[in-house]
């Protein structure tokens, strides 16, 4: 049997973008949105609101011929654009010790989409630095965590988009209809249910990470619903970055785009209102948490070299928490590197608040524009990092080959003034 | 002369593009990003074929795994030459045919993404040469054996 070949309809406008008559650049995305379309059969293309471009870390020299072609072009953005990180800190540029070309590189790429009229914000959490997308309303958003948040907790629809279609969709502001775009889409097709756990469990950060894993693990790509779990999204943020959190690992361990939290999320009031027909339904038990807490933390030492917080880029409502835990009690150990990777936005806020007071004082750094778990930043000599963020959790042994420990924000302060690992277990039971 | 008949199996476009090659097919998915290195090898330690190399070959995988940055490492195997000459799939994968799509754009290499159905894509067996025909218009693909 020969797979039948689609058809695409094209506005009158968009068949004169692709016809070059918006000029070069707009032709040249046109044609790159128009091609996924057809390998994808969808039917038309439908316009965004805004973009979320993913393509400013540097892998190598196509992103940045790329991106420098689109300038040349005389290309701008044409809905309102954000930047995820790059490969640099531009407000402190001696923290990242990157190779020469990597750094050239990466300046020249995230030059090259200012000029195209993308916003500096250089953030993996646009959506906790000034740019929250309405309910319902359709966006292109490329990397992982930002489409976990902007599907499932503000409720917002994107695809999931990688690097090149995320600034193809915002130059011609437009995305192939498909995928996450469709109600139908969105529905559950596997229930997750914690209702036999004691919800003491979920009151620190920490396990919210271990609940990512199991998302990725049991729903891989599919969408996911959860039920039994705390939480209230107007409680101040608390619940909102325990959702960051989770989500973002469960991008990093399986390829999770959205998940409904039923009586938290926006679009899951009940279960009855996200469910697809014949959904799978799996009872969630402490030992599975516990199991999925053990794949991030690669090591049972209590030796401690550094601590990591802010992967995904740290809120201001977490630089609260992170000074409250921190008060008025003693330095960090004087051999702990303790960093937090954040927004310029975020930063500016927090400063105004006194929160990066507290935490410089206590002998902590800030990192900006860019990830301690993609750019070269910590100490060489660093072996052991404790953090409350699973996705770094995940990602960082691979990447910087260290050991990690996960723990909670607040076992993170404890154990970076002790100068090795304090951990609570009591909190896993 | 020995005449053999050329047999033909019939798919989809995924990208334009005609390629001839050697078939590497892969029992598993592998992601670009991570699992791929600059020199086309398969460096995923979980994956069953651990340093398979992909450069100048048909790759034959089942569907896409992984993070959506694998569209420029795609690419960037493209530009240098390290990458695969053509790749067919039983599911199309967003993430590779825009790699495809920006190679073709920037550096004028057409790599054929063709999608096949389950009975000819079975036909493709590891060693075997193949030709590639991918056509834009039609959508037709064609992969002869």
């Amino acid at each position: 049997m020969a797979l039948a070949p689609n058809q695409l309809a094209l506005s009158e406008e968009e068949s004169a973008m692709l016809a070059g008559e918006h000029g070069e650049a707009v032709a040249m995305c046109m044609r790159i949105i128009v091609g996924v379309a057809k390998a994808n059969g969808a039917e038309k293309l439908i316009e965004i609101e805004s973009a979320h471009a993913d393509g400013t870390l540097y892998h190598g020299e196509a992103g940045l011929d790329f991106t420098e072609k689109l300038v040349a072009l005389g290309g701008k953005v044409k809905v309102k654009t954000t930047t995820n990180v790059g490969s640099l800190d531009l407000l402190h540029p001696t923290l990242v010790h990157g190779d020469e070309i990597t750094m050239a590189h990466g300046r020249r790429l995230m030059d090259a989409h200012i000029a195209l009229g993308c916003e500096p914000t250089w953030s993996c959490a646009p959506y906790q630095a000034g740019h929250r997308p309405a309910f319902g309303s359709h966006v292109a958003w490329a990397e992982s965590n930002a489409i976990a948040f902007v599907n499932s907790v503000l409720g917002a629809r994107s695809d999931r988009y990688g690097d090149f279609l995320d600034l193809s969709a915002a130059v011609t502001g437009r995305v192939p209809f498909g995928g996450l775009h469709h109600d139908a889409a969105r529905k559950a097709v596997l229930v997750l249910d914690f209702s036999n756990i004691d919800s003491k469990m979920f009151s620190e950060d920490a396990p919210w990470a271990a609940l990512g894993v199991l998302l990725g693990n049991k729903a891989g790509t599919r969408v996911a619903a959860m039920v039994g779990l705390p939480g209230d999204l107007a409680d101040g943020g608390v619940t909102e970055d325990r959702l960051k959190g989770m989500g973002a690992t469960s991008a990093s361990a399986g390829g999770v785009g959205l998940f409904h939290v039923v009586g938290i999320t926006p679009e899951a009031p009940t279960l009855e209102a996200i469910i697809a027909p014949n959904a799978e339904h799996i009872i969630i038990t402490a030992q599975d948490v516990q199991e999925a807490r053990d794949q991030l933390s690669t090591t049972t030492s209590d030796k401690l070299d550094a601590v990591s917080l802010g992967t995904p880029h740290f809120s201001v409502d977490e630089f609260r928490a992170l000074a409250e835990a921190i008060g008025e009690g003693p330095k960090f150990a004087e051999h702990i590197d303790f960093y937090v990777s954040t927004s310029r936005d975020v930063l500016a806020r927090s400063k105004v608040l006194g929160y990066f007071d507290v935490f410089t004082n206590a002998g902590g750094r800030v990192l900006t524009d860019t990830c301690t778990y993609v750019t070269p930043v910590l100490n060489r000599n660093v072996r052991n990092v404790m953090t409350n963020s699973g996705k770094w959790a995940w990602y960082a042994p691979g990447n910087l080959g260290i050991d990690v420990v996960l723990g909670s924000l607040v076992e993170c302060v404890a154990s970076a003034r002790a100068g090795r690992v304090v951990r609570d277990e009591s909190l896993w039971s | 002369m020995v005449l053999t008949v050329a047999k033909i199996l019939t798919g989809k476009t995924s990208h334009p593009g005609e390629a001839h090659g050697e078939v590497l097919v892969l029992t598993e998915p592998v992601s670009f990003w991570g699992g791929v290195n600059h020199h086309g090898e398969i460096i995923d330690v979980h994956h069953a074929q651990h340093k398979a190399k992909m450069t100048n070959k048909i790759l034959v995988m089942p569907s896409g795994r992984g993070s959506s940055s694998a569209t420029a490492v795609l690419a960037e195997l493209i530009r240098t030459g390290d990458g695969p000459l053509g790749i067919v799939m039983l599911q199309c994968d967003t993430i590779l045919v825009i790699g495809a799509l920006v190679s073709a754009e920037i550096y004028g290499i057409s790599m054929p993404i063709v999608e096949l159905a389950q009975a000819e894509y079975d036909q493709l067996t590891d060693g075997m040469n193949v030709v590639i025909a991918a056509d834009s218009q039609s959508q037709v693909a064609t992969v002869t054996l």
